[in-house]
């Protein structure tokens, strides 16, 4: 379980690997923080790797979404699986986020 | 910090059903602490879902909702007080799996609490805890006092 953080062309992407849960969501606010306190602006967040995502993990990517647009940024997500989806589809999430299928496909929507 | 007590567990396994109906029961005594919660998920699954059980939804579910259960109870319920810890105590059955999740708060009214899921509201970042579990599981109880709860889950 963890996070790994690359850059591609201007976009700062974060990895969740394991799950997004109670127990490292502040980790993930951390590192977009800090990205944001860099000067970083474009933001994608990748689930390929992620098994689940708790309310606590939603409720993070939720507060670090505001944090972004009020830096005038963009955030991103990608790579939610069926049953991922399924979670921002009950939350009514998935209209609060702009959601690719894959990072690649984000990548070229920026 | 004071040190953190041990996860306890104790399975009984029956050939045929016990007097609950049972053939699986896993009980767990968990410390307050959030970094428990994968371990004991982890160990749910281990001893319950095998056979027709596996189905991907079915885990997925489950996993979700024994997450959250436990999230509530170790941070709202006990307040993350290491001095209490929060009883868990799953049964398998034929046609499906039971879990009550214990803590040792004074509990809370669930018809308070309600999710943020009109458009101005989503910005909220919390409150979908009991919402989800509600929406995974087929049936979710909980005791008069409210820091327990009990949810089922059926085979499709």
């Amino acid at each position: 379980m963890g996070f790994s953080a690359t850059k591609d062309r201007g976009v700062y992407i974060v990895h969740v690997d394991g799950q997004l849960i109670v127990g490292n969501r502040q980790e993930l606010k951390a590192a977009v923080q800090e990205a944001l306190d860099q000067g970083e602006r474009k933001f994608l967040i990748d689930f390929s790797r992620t098994g689940y995502i708790d309310s606590s993990g939603l409720g993070a990517l939720v507060s670090i979404s505001k944090r972004v647009r009020e830096q005038s940024g963009e955030l991103r997500l990608s790579g939610l699986n069926e049953d991922l989806r399924s979670l921002f589809e009950l939350t009514k999430l998935d209209t609060l986020f702009s959601i690719a299928e894959t990072a690649e496909q984000a990548l070229g929507s920026y | 910090m004071e040190p953190t007590a041990a996860l306890r567990l104790c399975v009984r396994r029956r050939r045929l059903p016990g007097p609950s109906g049972s053939t699986v029961e896993v009980n767990l005594r968990v410390p307050s602490d959030v970094g428990c919660i994968e371990e004991v998920v982890d160990l749910i699954l281990r001893h319950c879902c095998s056979g027709s059980w596996s189905s991907r939804r079915l885990r997925f579910n489950l996993r979700v909702a024994i997450a959250e259960a436990l999230a509530n109870a170790i941070v709202a319920g006990n307040h993350e007080d290491r001095s209490k810890s929060v009883d868990v105590h799953a049964e398998l059955f034929a046609d499906k799996i039971r879990i009550h999740v214990t803590d040792q708060g004074s509990g809370f009214d669930p018809a308070t609490i309600s999710a943020p899921l009109d458009p101005e509201e989503l910005d909220r970042p919390n409150g979908r805890g009991i919402f989800l579990i509600k929406n995974l599981v087929d049936d979710v109880v909980f005791n008069p006092q409210g820091n327990s709860i009990c949810m089922t889950l059926r085979r499709q």
